[in-house]
């Protein structure tokens, strides 16, 4: 009798455990089919390549989505470079040495910095201290800080992935260190490297909080001209409409949800690909 | 690196090693620095104006004032009610995905075949990948209606749509790492225990979760952490007025909500409201820092094996 109470008791559990892996995921699965429904006729090319306006059923995204494309690639610009430096740095010459270690502390740390805090840097740094104003500059230098760890982070997981041996057989072929890291690390770990940068800017894709603390404007009906003037982007229209209390702009940001959504899928994807190329070619 | 490489590099360097060599060396030595740069940059910036915001307001008004009002006429700088929203927001959150997160975890690790593990991790984490603004819309939209329906007196804003689509969006950040915290524990505990006659569930509490303790609880502060410093979806659904409250049914705001809040205004540099945004933001950061730490350490006593 106790054994029979006992074999319930556990599958229960298990019921309960695998229900807890499925719920998470069925919200998720509703939340997006009902925000694809809800904007699903909001979208045309008319709202793609339209701006904003007063009336609902006329706005489009394309200041947001201009924005979003020069700041990415400012992001793109200015973080992988730094951040590809730092991970080679740490994975092919500090090796445990002193500032290492610190460099490496200080990354995890980094990571772990809430994104409106970095959006405050930004403000005092790019904004004020260096003289960017509210600009598109600003503020795609301040989302490169926010995703410098994510690219250091990924940067350094490819880098382990090359074999020593590729490094040991380049040096005993007279090649140098650099010329090593050139010649045969860094192409080997490519795919893994461009999959992490782009998974770093699909994050930056998604980034609004850090952008409002440095001033982008939430409606903006001209498109940015020069590193230099105003901007906004694709979440900041967003959350431009979600802020207003009309139904008819809710369903505006539906649609620029799922455009954002779409645009973020396709990142993943390339990234997915390319990691699986990563990994056929072992 | 293993011995014999570095034993060839360094032959390599003593050599021939050029200039170029050196100054590239410099320039990736430069990349590393500039991150610890943007640590001592966050903590100067949010520093130098906080003490120029203490100048102007006593300690005691911060610490000891009940309301937080620095936007009216009749000002008040008591920081405890934005906590108390952040506090409130964070916490249902966290009644959401720790119970949530943690099962999963126990499933995907313990009852899960490989296959089906595989394919599930990755689409939890599909969770956290989803920009945070689409999950305020959700919770404004499509959740605090709803609940409202059940919960008589719901305000439009409030602290429970919001905490629960939070807890959402963290429950990957704790299965991921909690599993990962499972996994590691050595398939050799399970096995004495099962050859004891512990059936599988008994096992998972009595052996595997204990011998997963301090992991576990890394990756519950870590989400915790995120879920402090989350803006987005309390700003958009949460409102906008700080209040020393822990009833989930009312409008509060947040420390972050309130820097969206004075970020959207146009607040020129300099004035009180200004250094307003760098003092919460230092609080946010201090305890955001502390949770991170915390978590750290926990972590790195799983590693150690205890």
């Amino acid at each position: 009798m106790k054994k029979n109470h006992e074999i319930w008791y556990e599958r229960g559990f298990l019921l309960l455990c695998g229900f807890s892996v499925l719920l998470p995921l069925a919200i998720l699965f509703y939340f997006v089919a009902q925000v694809v429904m809800d904007g699903f006729g909001r979208l045309s090319l008319q709202f793609l390549l339209g701006f904003p306006s007063r009336f609902a059923e006329q706005a489009g995204v394309l200041p947001g989505l201009v924005g979003s494309f020069y700041l990415l690639l400012i992001t793109g610009l200015i973080a992988l470079p730094i951040g590809v430096g730092a991970a080679v740095y740490l994975e092919e010459y500090g090796k445990r040495s002193r500032l290492a270690t610190l460099i490496e502390v200080n990354i995890s740390n980094l990571a772990g910095v809430p994104s409106v805090i970095y959006g405050l840097l930004g403000l005092a740094v790019f904004v004020r201290a260096l003289g960017m104003g509210r600009s598109i500059l600003a503020g795609g230098c301040t989302l490169a800080f926010l995703v410098l760890p994510i690219v250091v982070i990924s940067t350094r997981e490819a880098l382990r992935t090359v074999p020593q041996g590729f490094r040991e057989a380049s040096a005993a072929l007279g090649a140098t260190k650099w010329q090593t890291i050139r010649g045969v690390v860094l192409p080997e770990a490519m795919p893994g490297i461009l999959t992490g940068a782009i998974l770093a800017l699909s994050r930056a894709l998604g980034e609004t909080a850090p952008l409002v603390v440095v001033g982008a404007l939430t409606y903006v009906t001209f498109l940015p001209n020069s590193l230099n003037s105003p901007f906004t982007a694709l979440p900041l229209q967003i959350y431009n409409w979600v802020s207003r209390p009309q139904a008819a702009f809710a369903a505006n940001a539906a649609a620029g949800i799922v455009v954002l959504l779409i645009l973020m899928l396709a990142m993943n994807m390339i990234a997915v690909i390319l990691r699986g190329r990563m990994q056929n070619r072992r | 690196m293993t011995r014999n490489a570095q034993r060839i590099g360094g032959a390599a360097g003593r050599s021939s090693r050029s200039a170029l060599e050196r100054l590239i060396e410099m320039f990736l030595v430069a990349c590393g620095l500039l991150s610890v740069l943007t640590t001592a940059g966050v903590i100067f910036v949010l520093g130098e104006e906080t003490v120029a915001f203490f100048s102007e307001v006593s300690f005691s008004q911060f610490f000891f004032d009940t309301q937080w009002t620095p936007l009216f006429t009749q000002k008040h700088f008591g920081i405890w009610p934005l906590v108390c929203g952040t506090v409130l927001t964070s916490l249902v959150a966290m009644v959401v995905a720790v119970p949530l997160g943690l099962l999963a975890a126990i499933y995907l690790s313990e009852f899960a075949p490989k296959n089906v593990r595989n394919g599930l991790k990755p689409a939890l984490e599909v969770l956290a990948g989803i920009p945070t603004i689409v999950y305020g819309y959700f919770a404004l939209v499509f959740v605090t209606p709803a609940l409202q329906k059940v919960i008589p007196g719901l305000a439009g804003f409030n602290a429970l749509g919001p905490g629960i689509v939070m807890g959402i969006m963290i429950i990957p950040l704790i299965s991921s790492l909690s599993e990962d915290a499972l996994y590691a524990v050595p398939q050799v505990l399970r096995e004495a225990a099962w050859g004891l006659g512990a059936r599988r569930v008994t096992t998972v509490f009595k052996v595997v979760l204990p011998a997963a303790a301090s992991g576990i609880g890394a990756a519950l502060i870590l989400a915790l952490s995120r879920a402090i410093g989350e803006t987005m979806i309390v700003a958009i659904a949460a409102g906008q007025q700080p209040r020393l409250t822990f009833d989930p049914r009312v409008s509060v705001e947040t420390m972050t909500a309130y820097i969206v809040q004075v970020s959207m205004g146009d607040t020129p540099a300099d004035t009180l409201e200004y250094k307003t945004l760098f003092v919460v933001g230092a609080s946010l950061f201090v305890m955001a820092f502390a949770a991170n730490l915390v978590s750290h350490r926990l972590k790195k006593r799983f590693a150690a094996g205890g």
